[in-house]
């Protein structure tokens, strides 16, 4: 039983990353019909900030928060000089600038901070809660759970009961209309970068205690995460959430009960959310996008 | 009549013996040309320094007046730690530069790419640091040889210490599913001979995130030694997840990971302290060698000619050792500055002694052993600093 559970907490662990990176990709296809392919890596850069904040001497609340500020407005800056102009683009093309953006900020951050792993703190404490005769949780897994059912809750008021949120859906439903009922298509779209980049920054933060800091940590969230937000449905925050932490559960559990799991937990698990797909396409608690043509 | 015959045979004979001289291309009367390819971008940058240090180093041989007379170009080249770019990059070298050799480079996938058009140029390709096995290959690839002990041989010293000090123990080991953990794991298991003394034996991919499961199913296994396979940022995670979990154990780590900065800090000095490694180069950190002549010498050249080289970075020494070996057989060539003749005195060496490498560790090659180094010595972390412990392990 033991054994069980302390595999069901490493899945919660690894699930609860999963799950605030999907939160993000979620915000940016709400708000712009495109999953980033780049988001990974603007949350390891923004956690980067974070980590130079920390070295100079700030404590490290004020430095996430400033971080994510400092987020926020980057995506913007990041939209419009680099993405916008392909605006009216082909899917396919904007897509090769994701992974352009991806390539890009990846080699800067290795420039700027080498390719050495660093430690980073965690936001809440070092320790590990004991649950149980060899059993405990780091406190960092709770908090970051609590963290991520907070920006859930977040996100999911922000696009279901305030106006702003109901404008976001609709330029990235059809901005033709949006523009015709008055809607700022073009500042819509300017948030929803820095609003994905902000919930970016708190992932990368919570990320970077458990896996250390380094320009390749966001690859391996991003990948689960995308897998995790399809699985749940990308268009519900709370679908593309519990998406993630099944995904992670799911990982832990293949690892520790099926025969040879570990060397094909990926592989088994990408699998299984393949078949949930075929039968829901658009995920367990997504809808389906329809688009007039 | 016979005068002129003497004069004429005379002339034929001194004409034979200025003529002894046989170069390749790369070499002349006052110029010896090679090459080596460093990552001096991009993710293994950090190494690239390996590069500066070799064209450094004979820039004091040039000072001090070149090698028979000649002067060394080194021509260092990036290769990103691209593969595809370090072919291009040999191409240059061998076909545009026209080196004499090409020597010191890094890493495993890159030197690969460039494994099979270097022996089919029939170009030497010397002193690799890196630690894959598949470079002592005389047989098939007779103009390939490494540097460094390889991952092979530092496998065969950890079971080789275990059999011997702890026969009784159960070993739990984590490796990183490709050829550099398999390398380890294949020499560790065949030297153990007994493999019911591997209690698991579990892989992780790069591609993920945590090796949080793996930690728990070899606790769970029950093993009392744990062999630490694993690139530098996930041995850091292991270290600290063995220490989270409790899982009191024996731990051995691959030299690969063993950097304090790098691994150890990140982990948790505290988590790693007991921890045993090998090494074969003297550390100029270590107060043990602060009298050392070979120290000095290398502090001196580092001040002098190499102001990037740290003290904290094991290639940033070994990489003397390297152009000292490379000077070497340089000189010994003489005038005969011939692709063949290279690869012969490179695997002629016979306890050759380089400087930064340990007291007991010498190069030793032949035509059929292209692993110039094979023996390691243990050290465990205190803590604070690695310390060496008991003899030097020779496994050739």
């Amino acid at each position: 039983m033991t054994f069980f559970l302390e595999q069901l907490i490493i899945g919660l662990s690894s699930g609860g990353i999963y799950a605030i990176m999907a939160l993000a990709l979620v915000m940016i296809y709400k708000s712009t019909g495109h999953v980033n392919l780049a988001q990974g890596e603007m949350a390891v850069f923004s956690t980067f900030i974070a980590w130079t904040l920390v070295q100079t001497g700030m404590p490290l609340w004020p430095a996430i928060l400033l971080t994510v500020a400092v987020s926020f407005v980057g995506a913007i800056v990041l939209e419009r000089v680099v993405v916008r102009p392909f605006a009216e683009a082909d899917d396919l093309v904007v897509v090769a600038v994701f992974v352009g953006l991806f390539l890009s900020i990846h080699s800067l951050a290795g420039a700027i901070w080498n390719y050495e792993v660093k430690p980073f703190p965690s936001a809440f404490s070092d320790g590990s809660v004991s649950l149980m005769v060899d059993l405990s949780i780091r406190t960092h897994t709770l908090g970051s759970l609590v963290t991520t059912g907070a920006v859930l809750t977040a996100v999911w008021i922000f696009f279901r009961y305030t106006q702003l949120g109901l404008a976001l859906r609709a330029a990235a439903d059809n901005r033709e209309s949006s523009r015709l009922v008055g809607i700022n298509v073009s500042l819509m779209l300017a948030l929803g970068w820095g609003l994905a980049a902000g919930i970016g920054a708190v992932a990368g933060v919570m990320i970077a205690p458990v896996t250390f800091l380094d320009p390749g940590m966001g690859l391996a969230p991003l990948i689960f995460a995308l897998a995790g937000a399809l699985l749940g449905g990308i268009t519900s925050p709370f679908g593309a959430a519990l998406g993630g932490l099944i995904v992670g559960v799911l990982e832990a559990m293949i690892s520790a009960y099926v025969p040879y799991g570990i060397e094909f937990r990926e592989l088994i698990a990408l699998m299984l959310i393949l078949s949930v797909l075929l039968v829901r396409p658009a995920g367990l608690f997504g809808e389906i996008v329809a688009r007039r043509v | 009549m016979l005068k002129s015959t003497t004069a004429l045979a005379l002339g034929l004979v001194l004409a034979s013996a200025a003529m002894a001289a046989d170069y390749d291309k790369g070499a002349s009367d006052d110029e010896i040309k090679f090459g080596t390819i460093v990552p001096l971008s991009g993710p293994a940058s950090a190494y690239g320094s390996t590069g500066t240090c070799i064209a450094a180093y004979f820039d004091m041989v040039n000072d001090r007046g070149g090698i028979n007379g000649r002067t060394v170009t080194v021509s260092v080249q990036d290769d990103g730690y691209n593969p595809a770019k370090m072919l291009e990059q040999a191409r240059r070298l061998v076909e545009r530069e026209g080196v004499l050799f090409i020597a010191g480079n890094i890493g495993t996938p890159t030197n690969s790419a460039i494994h099979r058009y270097m022996n089919q140029r029939k170009v030497p390709h010397l002193f690799l640091t890196t630690g894959a096995s598949k470079w002592d290959d005389p047989e098939s690839y007779p103009w390939t040889m490494p540097f460094i002990p390889s991952y092979a041989a530092e496998g065969r010293i950890y079971a080789r210490y275990i059999k011997e000090t702890m026969p009784d123990s159960m070993i739990g080991i984590l490796y990183q599913n490709d050829d550099f953990g398999r390398d380890y794991l294949d020499a560790f298991v065949a030297e153990l001979s007994d493999e019911s003394m591997v209690a698991a034996a579990v892989s992780y991919d790069t591609s993920t995130a945590t090796i949080e499961s793996q930690m728990s199913t070899l606790k769970d296994s029950g093993a009392d030694v744990f062999f630490n396979i694993a690139s530098p940022k996930f041995a850091a995670q292991a270290i600290r997840r063995a220490g989270e979990i409790g899982w009191d154990t024996t731990q051995f780590l691959v030299s690969v990971a063993n950097a304090k900065s790098a691994v150890l800090e990140p982990a948790g000095l505290a988590y790693a302290t007991g921890i045993i490694s090998t090494q074969y180069l003297k550390e100029p950190t270590n107060p043990a060698y602060a009298e050392d002549a070979d120290v000095a010498a290398w502090k001196e050249f580092q001040s002098t000619y190499f102001p990037k080289g740290s003290d904290g970075n094991w290639w940033d020494w070994s990489c003397y050792a390297t152009a000292y070996t490379i000077e070497h057989i340089l000189t010994q060539a003489g005038d005969v500055l011939t692709h063949e003749n290279l690869m012969k005195l490179a695997s002629n060496l016979e306890e050759f002694e380089a400087p930064m490498l340990l007291p007991g560790i010498a190069i030793t090659t032949s035509p059929e052993d292209f692993a110039p180094i094979e023996a390691m010595s243990l050290m465990k972390f205190d803590g604070e600093n690695w310390a060496l412990f008991g003899d030097v392990i020779a496994v050739d």
